[in-house]
């Protein structure tokens, strides 16, 4: 059960960093990260089994750690898989480039403290998810367009 | 005829000077400046050695003296003579130019250095109010430069001059298509920059040791944010947390024996103290909501921190013995990372107005705000110690830049960099 999840986490990362690098294939750092993530290999699963891999970022309104409606469903179908698998799952929070540098580290926090309150309300066992913060110094996509800020505002489910 | 050879070695002079600042990270553009600045002539200087100095001193006394936005550098193509000293300035000359203060210089050469007299002359009173020496070693043009507009920026304006300060900065550039972080160490004008170390992951909230020989900052490296100490002489480090969320923010105490710093070990982010003697960490906030961003008052009775504990992110003062907190901000829904002025009197910090981040300044006995910048997405103000001035990150286009306005918003310039994006200023205190 466990296994199959990562694969799907495991193959939403590689695409996270394949879209990540835009033109360099060959770059070195870009190929040891996905070296370290698992391979994408499908396995010999039932058909209920092999899940859709699932979407691994939840998003959030500025200034806010409040999880929209939308979000709760994917975390609830997170939590399934979750739920009594071992192995840890990181939640990093993330903020855009509002407001100054170390309170938007306070933020991301919150937001990642926001999901993994919601997981273990669902059932997923606390000692499991660790939480980390990134503030703004990770942002998802550079700029300072609406859209760029709603993406970087976000918790990423590693 | 004297004047023409003067100014045939001066174009080679200045050749030099292009060639080095081409090199430079940062550079200076002057945005705005004070109403009535004062004139001053800084001549180029005498130079008895042999052969072409690396650095053209009085060039340099120029561009400290015009940042300040105090003064304002007579051109050298306005100017009638170069006079090398006091007696063979003509007041009248200088009167018709405007010119309140001549500066006449002699730089000569000794053991392993340099050696510049320096005269400051009041064209109006007609009088000679100074001569000084500075000596410097063989690499050191900048700091005489420096050490001597420290002296004339205080004779004229009665303000302690900064010139020889540095600023550690974080710049992030990319290096085979992933983001490279790199704590940076530069003088205040921006030259001389150099990198203190370089990161893979993302380093931030540079802070200053009161006796200018260390940095405290907060690091990723390890998987996840832990504060470090450095000493910028030896390249000495040392980790100094490793708890479990955040470990932010830290800055030291007025005399140095402390760190405040934000732990979220208990669940979210507090503000402790970390005693740098006995390695023991206090904890002084206790709230449901962000505490952040501490900074000492001068007398290290209190800090000041952002909290949105009453709904938005708001500064509040704490009093150390008592642990009594108050709310010193009530202007705009989000003002945060508060800075205190080295007399105490003044914060500033970052002010949402409209929708537009920008740096503010308050004096805090009569609570009245005032907004100094005007560009957007602006953070980090960092003063300089003394008061006059302070340096923060902003962006132009899509890309940061560091930039520097007076406290009494008069003076504004910016310090784009030719690589990257900079960030999070820390302006040193003095060296000596």
């Amino acid at each position: 059960m466990f296994k199959s999840v990562k694969t799907g986490l495991g193959l939403a990362c590689v695409l996270a960093v394949t879209a990540g690098c835009s033109s360099t294939d060959t770059d070195d750092s870009a190929n040891q990260q996905m070296a370290q993530t698992p391979p994408p290999v499908v396995e010999e699963t039932t058909a209920t089994e092999t899940a859709v891999p699932l979407d691994n970022v939840v998003y959030f309104d500025f200034d806010q750690s409040l999880l929209k409606p939308s979000t709760r469903e994917l975390l609830i179908k997170h939590a399934d898989r979750m739920r009594g698998a071992a192995g840890t799952v990181r939640l990093e929070g993330h903020a855009d480039e509002l407001g100054t540098r170390e309170y938007n580290l306070a933020l991301g926090e919150r937001r990642a403290n926001a999901v993994r309150d919601f997981l273990v309300l669902q059932g997923v066992n606390a000692a499991n998810l660790e939480v980390i913060s990134y503030g703004e110094e990770r942002p998802a996509q550079e700029g300072s367009s609406e859209s760029a800020r709603a993406m970087n505002r976000r918790v990423v489910i590693n | 005829m004297m004047k023409k050879t003067v100014s045939l070695m001066f174009a080679a002079l200045l050749g030099c000077v292009l060639a080095v600042s081409a090199h430079a990270q940062l550079v200076v553009e002057i945005d705005d400046g004070n109403d009535n600045p004062t004139p001053v002539a800084v001549v180029p200087f005498d130079w008895s050695g042999s052969g072409v100095l690396a650095e053209d001193v009085s060039a340099i006394i120029s561009a400290d003296l015009r940042r300040s936005g105090l003064i304002a550098p007579v051109p050298r193509d306005d100017m009638l003579s170069f006079p090398k000293t006091p007696e063979q300035v003509s007041f009248r000359d200088w009167r018709m130019l405007g010119t309140e203060y001549v500066v006449t210089g002699r730089m000569q050469p000794q053991a392993n250095g340099y050696l510049l007299s320096f005269d400051l002359v009041n064209i109006f009173g007609q009088r000679k109010m100074f001569t000084k020496q500075v000596t410097g070693g063989a690499n050191q043009l900048r700091d005489i430069a420096h050490r001597a507009a420290d002296e004339i920026f205080e004779a004229i304006t009665g303000i302690r001059g900064a010139f020889g300060t540095q600023m550690v900065y974080v710049q992030e550039t990319q290096r085979g298509g992933q983001p490279s972080y790199a704590l940076m160490l530069s003088d205040i004008d921006g030259a001389r920059a150099r990198q203190i170390r370089r990161f893979s992951a993302p380093v931030m909230s540079p802070s200053w040791s009161p006796n200018g020989q260390e940095v405290a900052y907060v690091s990723f490296e390890t998987g996840r944010p832990a504060i470090f100490r450095e000493n910028l002489r030896t390249g000495a480090r040392q980790q100094l947390t490793n708890f479990k969320g955040l470990n932010s923010s830290p800055t030291f105490s007025p005399d140095g024996s402390k760190l405040a710093m934000v732990l979220s070990k208990d669940g979210n982010p507090e503000i402790y103290v970390l005693d740098l003697n006995s390695g023991r960490f206090t904890r002084m906030t206790r709230h449901f909501s962000i505490d952040t961003e501490p900074n000492w008052m001068p007398d290290g009775k209190s800090l000041v921190f952002t909290s949105d504990r009453g709904g938005k992110p708001q500064i509040y003062q704490l009093t150390l013995a008592t642990g009594q907190v108050d709310r010193l901000t009530f202007d705009g829904d989000y003002n945060a990372r508060p800075r205190v002025s080295p007399d105490g009197k003044t914060l500033v910090m970052v002010h949402r107005s409209r929708g537009v981040f920008t740096i503010a300044t308050m004096d805090i006995v009569s609570g009245r705000m005032r907004v100094l910048t005007e560009t957007r997405l602006d953070e980090s103000p960092s003063i300089a110690p003394n008061g006059a001035m302070l340096m923060y990150a902003t962006k132009r286009g899509n890309k940061g830049i560091l930039a520097a306005v007076s406290l009494d918003a008069g003076v504004k310039y910016s310090l784009p960099s030719q690589q990257g994006n900079v960030r999070e200023p820390a302006w040193s205190p003095y060296f000596d």
